[in-house]
């Protein structure tokens, strides 16, 4: 029978270090909704999702009450939507996003990701629709998310869509200016995205996958950064075990979670994404994990390697406590949502350099990141070509979600609210990129060989 | 189904009696309890079967969290499978 200490422990993990299933996410196909009339596909949108999704969040909060874990987020991804509108005969997909916001605030859930396009060889007229629909998609609609992929290991980069990409960032901040640049926080451009990711905002539901799926995400840097408590002064060694045996308990749970979720719903299980999700609540963040193994602040000297092994020791200790692993899966360190980051990037500690640094070793990339208004589009094309070169030869996932918040300095903060949190405004490099983004073009896919 | 039932709070007179008289009237069977008192500070954990219980688990949850609250105890109870997931391979 279980004992008295370990029933405690996890009530502690749950009461006192934040342990909580961070998303059940419902991926649904839209390919049955293309339509040469966008009135009607968008119809066919609202119905599907609101048909496929109507006890999710009932569901969701039916299972966090009998175990007793919290489930923060219910929310829905949906066939990135360029696929779905390209049948539409219309020059702007905005009537999808605000289908897709009513369908989701319908069913109650969080956020809805789909509003996508996968351009990493090139880009269709719907793609390019899409693409410049996204500011007023996002500017309309409350909780749409939209992505683009714009580089793959296998494809390169399409430095196109990258240029593109920048005017589009610069464009939504500008008509979300009224909030700061909201726009910008619910939109990310990938390189190698991933088809069953269920955070946002880089949720859809790829090609590859059934007609409803159940993905579920899991957190909980509290827990880490509290076992490492225990372990002061010891060797990495020690500290990567700690890390994985707490990986392993909290990933056990999401399985849990995922398995009578996907049971109750009747829509099949697909995976649960290892994630150290942190939101902006003390006692659960990332980077004071990071500090917690010796560095003064997260973003001096030493941060990439710990970083790096936090990451593999996720990895490693979920694993083995999942039946089907996907998604992001790794540290996120998105700044704005980060007690700690935000704490290191005010003091100027934590910079835009060793952040990109950091993304070679972690999941996913520049996340939740302020900068000056002023910012040219071409500087965030560059940024955003940096980062895909990184995922691109390294075969992971990168992406950048950035928000050039308008009238912003150097050292203001933008507050976004919520899980999203607040932004410390960063400084970029001042030298411009502009004639390396006007080439246009494609920068080819790397070598898989001679790894050096 | 088995459930594991918890209470933390401060030591008073009468908290085992409370727990066990209203798991008793929602036909909740108890099959075991362990429990400590560490500096005034009362913990409970209890192995309860709730197969006969015509409340579900999600209202019990709601019913015990109700009653501690009223004399400042944390009580809920959970279902065994999520501390059998975390703790046993």
């Amino acid at each position: 029978m279980l004992n008295q200490h370990e029933i405690m422990q996890t009530i502690r993990m749950i009461d006192q270090q934040h342990l909580d299933v961070r998303t059940i996410t419902m991926g649904i196909s839209l390919l049955s909704c293309a339509h040469s009339d966008i009135k009607v596909a968008c119809d066919k949108v609202y119905d599907k999702i609101t048909r496929s999704a109507e006890n999710l969040v009932a569901t969701g909060e039916a299972i966090e009450k009998e175990f007793g874990i919290p489930i923060v987020n219910k929310r829905i991804s949906v066939t990135p939507i360029a696929l779905v509108g390209a049948a539409a005969d219309t020059d702007n997909y905005a009537p999808f996003a605000q289908a897709m916001d009513r369908a989701a605030k319908t069913c109650g859930v969080n956020f809805i990701g789909g509003f996508s396009a996968l351009v990493q060889k090139g880009m269709t007229e719907a793609d390019r629709i899409l693409i410049n629909s996204i500011p007023e998609a996002l500017a309309t609609t409350d909780i749409v998310c939209s992505s683009v992929n714009v580089g793959s290991t296998k494809a390169g980069i399409d430095m196109d869509a990258v240029a593109l990409m920048g005017r589009t960032i610069k464009e939504l901040a500008a008509a979300t200016a009224d909030r700061g640049g909201f726009g910008c926080a619910k939109l990310v451009v990938f390189c190698n995205a991933v088809e069953d990711n269920p955070f946002m905002a880089g949720a859809f539901h790829g090609v590859g996958e059934g007609e409803r799926v159940i993905n579920v995400g899991v957190s909980g840097p509290g827990v880490v950064y509290h076992a490492l408590q225990s372990v002061k002064g010891q060797p990495f060694d020690v500290v990567a075990e700690t890390v994985k045996k707490t990986a392993f308990r909290i990933t056990r749970m999401g399985q849990l979670v995922a398995q009578e979720a996907s049971r109750r719903l009747n829509v099949p299980f697909g995976i649960v994404d290892l994630s150290l999700a942190p939101t902006p609540a003390v006692g659960d963040s990332v980077a004071r994990i990071l500090e917690e193994m010796g560095l003064e602040t997260c973003g001096i000297h030493g941060t990439t390697a710990a970083l790096a092994l936090l990451n593999d020791a996720v990895k490693k200790g979920g694993v083995m406590a999942s039946s089907h692993v996907g998604g992001l899966s790794g540290a996120f360190i998105p700044v704005s949502e980060d007690e700690g980051m935000i704490a290191a990037a005010s003091s100027g500690v934590l910079t835009l350099d060793k952040l990109e640094a950091m993304t070679c070793v972690c999941s996913v990339g520049l996340d939740m990141i302020a900068v000056p208004g002023d910012t040219t589009a071409q500087t965030i094309s560059a940024i955003i070509a940096d980062e895909a070169a990184i995922g691109m030869v390294n075969s992971k996932t990168t992406a950048v979600r950035i928000i050039p918040a308008p009238g912003c300095k150097v050292g203001d903060t933008v507050e976004f609210g919520g899980l999203l949190g607040s932004a410390p405004v960063m400084p970029v490099h001042a030298g411009s990129s502009a004639d390396f983004i006007a080439r246009g073009g494609r920068i080819p896919a790397p070598m898989q060989s001679l790894k050096n | 189904m088995k459930a594991i039932v918890t209470v933390i709070g401060k030591d008073q007179v009468g908290i085992t009696a409370m727990v066990c008289a209203l798991l008793a009237q929602h036909n909740i069977n108890i099959l075991d309890i362990t429990q400590t008192v560490l500096q005034e500070y009362f913990t409970m954990v209890m192995l309860v079967d709730t197969a006969a219980c015509p409340t579900s688990i999600g209202d019990m949850a709601d019913i015990l969290s109700k009653a501690g609250q009223e004399q400042g105890l944390s009580i809920r109870i959970q279902r065994e499978d999520i501390f059998n997931a975390m703790h046993r391979i």
